[in-house]
């Protein structure tokens, strides 16, 4: 499951426009993540300061 | 905000806020909605703009413009330093605009033109009629409304979501996302009327780094680098901290920064049934420099004559929606995005050696048109080896 790092995230939307399910969304200063997400991690990838994690269930 | 209105804008950035004040000239009721609870923060870009194509949408109140540019630099990975100057010396070519006054400037001036404007007020889904948008469902401060309108305008930014949910994929491919950091510093060494930009493989891989003077001693740091080359350990963080501490060791930030610019194609289809994509939203971002307020500026405007004007005949199917798509496809911007996609993806398979050698083969351009397109033109005249590489492309720019 993907973890935002709320302490981290500077909420600008970069993952959100390469989800490839649509599964972020930024609502003002929140990062929502929904049902569809399945944990690709393409948004870890790209996060400019590196606030998202995949974590992977034990 | 009322129930109805002939067009509802989402976002209130420079597309949506020029399609409102364009819609409502045309003297149709319109309303812009803002998810975020004030227009113009935070701030999501480096804020330069040429003065041409800002003064072709604004004669902008002097505290919406940080700095007065009169030329640029590119530096090489090797440090060498390729200056372009005006074709007449000390002419201004361009500005740091100040977003945060800037957005809201155009916001006001849409509400003067008589468009309603709520902030804090997000679209969260759209109202659909047998495929065909027919308006939003806007949430604020835990209310939800309907809203209905003739035509929608998608201007929701770089994390646009409205399209998508009316069926249009908007993914950005990963290596066409420029995952973006800048500070806003001062105490900074710089010349305040020149633009830098570093090129490099070290600095910014597929992207560049830039020095955007906003006003003396201070400057927007930032860097964009490819989606594909970001990980943990070497993200656009990574590579603006590295620099900064090399370059301005003594700088102070006093404002950080981040964001992500496509540059990638536009998306294949730009309207719907009831539903005009604009701006980032669209993924109209010039491919090269990443620019995207002029793009925007320029998508919304359009994006609000043609719907006036499908409005007023009655129909806002698709079919007559798309007369927006075929015109800003075939205009300059259009061209321009489509000529640069192809020179962005030259320049970003190249090694450092390359753009080392390109970039020494001048070390100072006069240019006529402060434009990419004749800093182009002039760099393949001094490389005529370029020709070559560039191809089919290299005709089209000459």
């Amino acid at each position: 499951m993907l973890k935002v790092h709320r302490d981290v995230c500077g909420y600008c939307g970069c993952c959100v426009s390469v989800c490839p399910e649509g599964a972020l969304e930024l609502i003002d200063a929140y990062l929502c993540v929904e049902k569809s997400c399945t944990s690709c991690g393409i948004c870890v990838k790209v996060c400019p300061l590196g606030a998202l994690e995949v974590l992977h269930e034990k | 905000m009322k129930n109805k209105y002939d067009v509802l804008i989402i976002g209130g950035g420079p597309a949506g806020a020029i399609a409102a004040k364009t819609t409502a000239e045309e003297g149709l009721s319109v309303c812009l909605v803002e998810k975020r609870p004030a227009i113009g923060v935070p701030i999501r870009c480096a804020e330069g703009i040429g003065k041409d194509a800002l003064h072709e949408f604004i004669d902008p109140d002097p505290k919406s413009i940080s700095a007065e540019m009169t030329g640029a630099s590119i530096v090489a990975p090797d440090g060498f330093l390729m200056k372009l100057e005006s074709g007449l010396a000390g002419n201004k070519v361009g500005y740091i605009l100040d977003r945060k006054f800037f957005d809201r400037e155009l916001v006001w001036k849409a509400a003067e033109a008589g468009a309603d404007i709520a902030v804090k007020a997000r679209a969260s889904a759209p109202i659909m009629e047998n495929g065909c948008v027919k308006g939003a469902k806007i949430e604020s401060c835990g209310k939800i409304s309907k809203v209905i309108a003739d035509v929608v305008i998608a201007a929701d930014g770089v994390e646009s979501k409205f399209s998508r949910w009316c069926g249009i994929d908007t993914t950005v491919p990963v290596r066409e996302i420029m995952s973006s950091a800048q500070y806003v510093m001062t105490d900074v060494d710089i010349d305040q009327h020149s633009t830098v930009f570093y090129l490099g493989n070290e600095i910014a891989p597929q992207g560049y780094l830039w020095v955007f003077p906003k006003g003396e001693r201070t400057a927007n740091v930032g860097v964009g680098i490819s989606g594909k080359k970001s990980g943990e350990g070497h993200r656009a963080k990574d590579y603006l901290d590295r620099f900064i501490k090399k370059t301005f060791p003594h700088g102070k930030s006093i404002e950080y920064i981040v964001g992500g610019v496509s540059v990638c194609r536009p998306l294949d289809c730009t309207v719907a049934d009831g539903l005009i994509i604009t701006g980032d939203a669209a993924r109209v971002v010039d491919p090269l420099t990443g620019g995207g307020i002029y793009n925007g500026m320029y998508t919304g405007r359009l994006a609000a004559q043609v719907a006036a004007d499908c409005i007023g005949k009655g129909d806002v199917s698709k079919k007559k929606l798309m007369v927006y798509d075929k015109t800003w496809r075939t205009s300059k911007m259009g061209k321009a995005i489509e000529r640069n996609y192809h020179i962005k993806e030259y320049l970003i398979k190249q090694p450092d050696a390359k753009l080392n050698e390109i970039i020494h083969s001048v070390s100072k351009l006069n240019l006529k048109e402060f434009t990419t397109l004749s800093l182009i033109t002039e760099i393949i005249r001094v490389n005529p080896k370029l020709m070559l590489d560039l191809g089919a492309l290299a005709a089209s720019i000459r």
